[in-house]
């Protein structure tokens, strides 16, 4: 696969990265827990018909330090808000996943004008005692692929490091991610986004890997049907909770044809 | 040297497969574990050795939080640290401390500690720790990527609250507070009680203790072996900051067993120090790290080996090397100091020339440890050991220990008298 273009936009006075590949109308994404320390072949099945745009958030990877300017709820989603604009993403399609998924709703709530068509994969932002979703901050190492993925290697692939990456800084990277997560929805991922999701009046599709062992599946009917716009909820037979990593060409799939 | 009696009140009847049989002693341990019965009988008995500790003429007492803690029954020492207060006469009062990102507003401990100044007639020591994964994040909910931050903050706000005289406003990134005024307030008030910061190994803690005069404390549970990389650490960095080797600036936390012989000791404090090593240090390691407690520059050192086992020892979790539980490794490895009076001495004496400590901090009752086992251990130290340690250091000033109000000037505490059945 050929390698996206890579720009950065500031905010906050840190660097964000911003990927960008394929042509046709913008679809933006919002990664999910960890970021993307590599580009991974969910964006290509994307870049086939769409141009994807790809902007870090603060504190994954590419989004440098940008989440220690960031204390509250209100902090967090004007950055966001900045990001999309910057990135030129106003007003396209948005594709957010997990912690990336629950600011891509936000952002069809409150800034209603900036996201055309949504579709959320298993995002952030509920939390049901009845059925309390897993704390990803507080597993062991060995636990955290099977976790987030239905097939371990591919969360192993993505946070693998690079050939010639920095042994010591990739490492601290991959921590600050899971930092940068833990910093807007710690303890419990309970941003009560359910209050906002009424507001939500874009077309949504709601995407949830069938295997996610961090927010149950059951979680996709108290996101669908909170929303006040249409909504589809589609379960990806194979899949955790990073389901574009597991089944990159049916999300792909799923995503693009919702956006039509 | 100051010689200091510290207690965790470790819950003394765990089970002997509880390692098996749970995950934690931390967190999420059960509580089918706890009975609150035997807890009473276990409260009591520490505040006996507390106040027995007291009595025989150490320095200080000390206690300490924890939450959802198997081996720590203090969520609030100040409790503890008030009806001792009351018990001792004058000893200082270590509480070791008050994790000050867990009080909302953080003007209460101020006003705490303010209390415990007050009722003691000035001899409390101040202890800020940041607080442990476990409590904080985990037990406490509070955000490991906010929590450091919180923290300073905090820190600013007690001793602004301790030391302004008019009403103020603080207006801080966490705290709001339109009325910061409060009553009591301490009785050291030249300017504070004195600050001490229970830290692990990162370089950051040393530097900002430097900075803000406050003494250092590396309360490991690992013993003086151990623990000489992090004070060497400590001093170094003392150097490179143009400060005096003062070893009152320090204080680091010892585990000791004292008796007749040799022999004698390895049969009184054998099983307790192994309960203590292998079921009270029996934590989960999914609870060691949340992502954002550890700062990215003690992350660097560490990964680069240049402080690993600094920024590793404070951490009970992550002690992959450090996983003695039987009693000849415990003792081999310098966690628990055991002997005849002569060879402790001889021990405590290299500790704290070694590590240039002045503030020693003993845990003499660890694990399971009886009350009678305790008081003799607590005795056997005070009289046989104490005498011919505490002429270390006496070059040097301790300008980090409290200043009571004068004998004379302090109140009167009554004997207790349980009361007699008053129709009689």
């Amino acid at each position: 696969m050929s390698e996206p273009q890579t720009t950065t936009v500031e905010v906050n006075g840190f660097p964000c990265r911003v990927w960008t590949k394929g042509s046709g109308p913008k679809l933006g994404f919002l990664a999910g827990f960890g970021g993307l320390p590599r580009w991974v072949p969910f964006l290509d099945a994307l870049a086939k018909s769409r141009t994807v745009i790809v902007p870090s958030l603060p504190g994954y990877p590419g989004g440098a330090q940008g989440h220690t300017a960031l204390d509250t709820h209100l902090d967090w989603l004007l950055a966001v808000r900045q990001i999309v604009e910057k990135a030129g993403l106003a007003g396209a399609d948005l594709v957010g996943a997990s912690v990336g998924g629950s600011f891509a709703a936000e952002m069809a709530a409150i800034f209603p004008g900036h996201v055309a068509k949504l579709a959320l994969i298993a995002p952030f932002g509920l939390f049901d005692e009845a059925e309390p979703a897993a704390d990803p901050w507080a597993q062991r190492k060995d636990n955290v692929p099977a976790l987030m993925c239905a097939d371990p290697k591919q969360w192993e692939a993505l946070v693998a490091p690079p050939e010639g990456a920095n042994s010591i800084e990739w490492p601290i990277e991959m921590t600050r991610a899971a930092e940068a997560a833990a910093r807007a929805f710690w303890p419990l991922g309970n941003t009560k986004l359910e209050k906002r999701l009424p507001l939500i009046e874009a077309p949504t599709l709601v995407l949830w890997g069938e295997a996610d062992r961090v927010l149950p599946p059951s979680y996709a009917k108290k996101v669908a049907s909170g929303i006040n716009g249409s909504t589809r909820i589609q379960t990806i037979p194979n899949a955790g909770h990073l389901a574009y990593l597991d089944q990159p060409d049916a999300v792909a799939k799923a995503v693009l044809s919702h956006f039509g | 040297m100051k010689l200091m009696w510290f207690h965790l009140m470790p819950y003394t009847e765990l089970p002997d497969d509880f390692n098996k049989k749970h995950p934690s002693v931390w967190v999420d341990i059960h509580s089918s574990l706890f009975d609150p019965r035997r807890a009473h009988h276990m409260y009591n008995d520490f505040m006996d050795e507390l106040e027995y500790a007291a009595e025989c003429g150490f320095d200080a007492i000390c206690v300490n939080e924890h939450h959802s803690n198997g081996y720590g029954l203090m969520p609030s020492p100040n409790l503890i640290a008030s009806s001792l207060a009351r018990r001792t006469t004058d000893t200082a009062l270590c509480v070791m401390g008050n994790s000050l990102a867990l009080y909302n507003p953080p003007t209460r401990v101020a006003e705490e500690f303010a209390m415990i100044d007050c009722i003691s007639g000035g001899r409390l020591i101040a202890g800020f720790p940041v607080g442990s994964p476990m409590d904080t994040c985990y037990a406490y909910g509070q955000n490991p990527s906010l929590l450091r931050e919180r923290y300073y903050e905090a820190h600013d706000l007690v001793k602004r609250a301790w030391t302004e005289k008019d009403t103020f406003a603080f207006s801080g990134r966490f705290n709001q507070q339109r009325y910061v005024n409060i009553w009591p307030r301490p009785i050291q008030n030249d300017p504070h009680p004195p600050i001490w910061i229970p830290g692990g190994g990162s370089i950051e803690t040393w530097r900002w203790c430097a900075e803000m005069d406050y003494v250092y404390c590396y309360l490991s549970y690992y013993g003086y072996k151990a623990g000489l990389t992090t004070m060497n650490g400590f001093w170094n960095e003392m150097a490179k900051l143009g400060k005096d080797r003062n070893p009152y600036r320090a204080g680091f936390l010892q585990f000791v067993g004292v008796a007749e012989s040799r022999q004698q000791a390895l049969d009184l404090y054998s099983e307790p120090a192994e309960y203590f090593y292998g079921r009270c240090l029996h934590v989960d390691a999914r609870f060691a790290l949340p992502p954002g407690y550890t700062t990215e520059a003690t992350q660097r050192a560490g990964i680069e080996g240049m402080m690993t086992k600094a920024a590793n020892l404070a951490n009970p979790a992550t002690k992959a090397a450090l996983k003695a539980t039987n009693m000849k490794d415990i003792v081999d490895g310098g966690y628990v100091i055991i002997g005849s009076p002569d060879e402790v001495i001889e021990q405590i004496r290299h500790v704290g020339t070694s590590l240039n400590v002045g503030h020693l901090m003993l845990l003499l009752q660890y694990g399971n440890m009886s009350k009678q086992t305790t008081q003799y251990n607590t005795r056997m130290f005070a009289e046989k050991v104490m005498p011919h340690v505490k002429d270390l250091f006496s070059d040097w000033e301790d300008k980090w220990w409290p200043k009571p109000m004068a004998k004379g000037q302090r109140a009167a505490v009554p004997a207790f008298r349980p009361q007699t059945v008053a129709a009689e």
